[in-house]
């Protein structure tokens, strides 16, 4: 393993209760790479991630991470995922949550210290959230939100992001601003970026990589590489077209007419 | 003058009413209580799991009602009846806490299991009455040392863990991928919760178990956005009710815990009014 490479995936393989996930999978993802992990609903991009969290065991196959196994509770791994218990109910200034991501591990009513005060503050202000450190997390809308995760996901330092669909229940406009935003961290601190979506086009501009999961099966690679007809038509096994704008954006065209999800596999249509 | 002879009225009606022995359980008692279940109160809002909280109480109503029956101290029936509950419900999972139907199917079990044992005690009526709607003025010596014995053990592991599950609370994925035992965490919740529940019920009784695990945090987390200082004001809250509640009962021939209820559903009304504005 080279010394760029934080992810390598071998023959890959992960199943549910059973039941196949995706299979065959092969890639490596190099040190402050922005990949986009897209895929119809079910196929297992979620599942990806519990794979690196540690959460669950690969079927088969190798997979390794900062040079080894992943093992639960790594510190060097920020996460957001996509469900969260926060609600309008939830009248707890932001500052707060980004600050129990030090603290909450500690047993015991330790004093907060002032290291870990300046560093709550600092992982707002990079998110561009400054502004948000003493509002209520019942008050903010999605995108603000959205940003408040990610500082909670960064004040840590980690060297890795694992963000579950944070666009979703965004607007175009918003979903834009927030990609900037992610965009600007991964390079400023030179972290690695996974972030599942739907529609790749919001970050198409920003990638490195794409990691594409349909139909049991994974392709990675560049965008340009990965989002061709050919390549998703060998994917999903039945003929996908991928369009492209005038401005780089893309629209990927299957027999079953025209949309963000292409196709629904059932037979993997395993949550995670 | 004559709001003066008042004041000394009062004064000198406070220092008659804490000779009496029973007015000094409640009161020792009703601080203890109003203290631990203003802390918990605070976590069972933000756990969501005030339903669970009602079942425990429902749970140690069958516990206390069998006792009685079996001439046994009440409030031993009432901490092992519901820290019982405690175990099954987190036996059943993190996720399962939540789920009201699980909860309500053995809330109205427990209920009705109660129900019997109280029939075949002679003296059915009070006893029902005083678990079901509380008994401050009843609390024995005893209890009072039982109830301080067991709220200091509720205080203690609660400081212990209180930042996880104030964290896991808030953000369970994250918690559960940084390494901590979530399911774990919640249990040890339900456990204090139950023991909780169970010396309040000594105050509020069963059915009124909300005005102090419920209402002094709900009208606290209206007033800070700081779990801290949020904690520290439903404290205040639990135990302004408490506190004057059992003075107004001592010159009016009502129910303490209508004057407890009463209270805590004023300022909670006044809060949310005025925050509203």
């Amino acid at each position: 393993m080279g010394d760029r490479e934080v992810i390598l995936a071998k023959d890959l393989a992960v199943s549910y209760k059973d039941k196949s996930v995706w299979h065959d999978a092969n890639f490596r993802i190099n040190r402050g790479e922005f990949v986009a992990v897209i895929g119809p609903n079910g196929s297992g991009k979620t599942t990806l991630f519990r794979l690196l969290l540690g959460l669950q065991k690969p079927a088969s196959g190798a997979l390794k991470i900062f040079n080894a196994a992943p093992k639960r509770g790594s510190m060097r791994i920020g996460y957001v995922p996509q469900r969260h218990a926060i609600d309008n109910e939830t009248n707890i200034e932001c500052i707060e949550l980004v600050h129990l991501a030090l603290s909450g591990y500690k047993w015991g009513l330790s004093i907060s210290t002032e290291d870990e005060r300046r560093a709550a503050s600092a992982a707002l202000e990079a998110v561009g959230a400054a502004e948000l450190a003493h509002k209520s997390l019942a008050s903010l809308s999605g995108g603000e939100l959205q940003r408040v995760f990610l500082a909670e996901a960064l004040v840590s330092n980690p060297e890795m992001l694992l963000l579950d669909e944070p666009l979703s229940n965004l607007d175009i406009k918003r979903a834009n601003d927030l990609v900037s935003v992610i965009d600007r961290v991964v390079k400023a601190r030179n972290v690695t970026t996974l972030l599942v979506a739907h529609d790749i086009n919001p970050m198409i501009q920003f990638l490195d990589k794409v990691i594409y999961i349909a139909g049991g099966r994974v392709a990675t690679g560049k965008p340009e590489e990965v989002l061709t007809s050919k390549k998703l038509t060998e994917l999903y096994g039945t003929h996908v077209e991928v369009l492209h704008d005038s401005r780089g954006h893309i629209l990927i065209h299957s027999l079953y007419g025209t949309q963000e999800e292409p196709l629904r596999d059932e037979e993997h249509d395993a949550k995670h | 003058m004559r709001s003066m002879m008042l004041s000394i009225d009062i004064i000198s009606g406070l220092v008659s009413i804490f000779q009496y022995p029973f007015m000094q359980h409640a009161f020792e008692s009703g601080t203890i209580i109003a203290i631990v279940a203003g802390i918990m109160g605070y976590l069972v809002i933000l756990r969501r799991t005030a339903f669970a909280a009602h079942a425990y109480a429902e749970i140690g109503f069958a516990g206390a009602a069998g006792s009685v029956l079996a001439g046994i101290n009440p409030l031993y029936g009432l901490l092992g009846g519901s820290m019982l509950g405690g175990m099954a419900i987190s036996a059943l999972g993190n996720r399962a806490s939540h789920r009201d139907i699980e909860i309500g199917s053995v809330l109205a079990f427990a209920l009705g299991l109660g129900l019997l044992f109280i029939s075949l005690y002679s003296g059915y009526a009070t006893e029902a009455y005083s678990i079901l709607f509380g008994q401050i003025l009843g609390i024995s010596a005893t209890n009072v040392i039982i109830t301080l014995v067991v709220s200091l053990v509720i205080l203690a592991i609660a400081a212990i863990v209180y930042k996880p599950i104030l964290f896991a609370s808030l953000d369970e994925d994250v918690a559960e991928a940084k390494g901590m035992h979530t399911v774990l965490l919640g249990a040890i919740f339900m456990l204090l919760l139950a023991a909780a529940v169970s010396i309040a019920i000594q105050v509020s009784g069963v059915l009124l178990i909300f005005a102090l695990m419920v209402t002094p945090a709900a009208t606290a987390i209206r007033l800070t956005k700081k779990p801290t200082y949020a904690i520290a004001i439903s404290v205040l809250i639990a135990l302004l009710a408490t506190w004057s509640g059992l003075i107004i009962a001592s010159y009016e021939p009502y129910p303490v815990s209508f004057f407890i209820t009463t209270i805590g559903f004023a300022l909670y009304l006044f809060v949310r009014l005025a925050k509203s504005r």
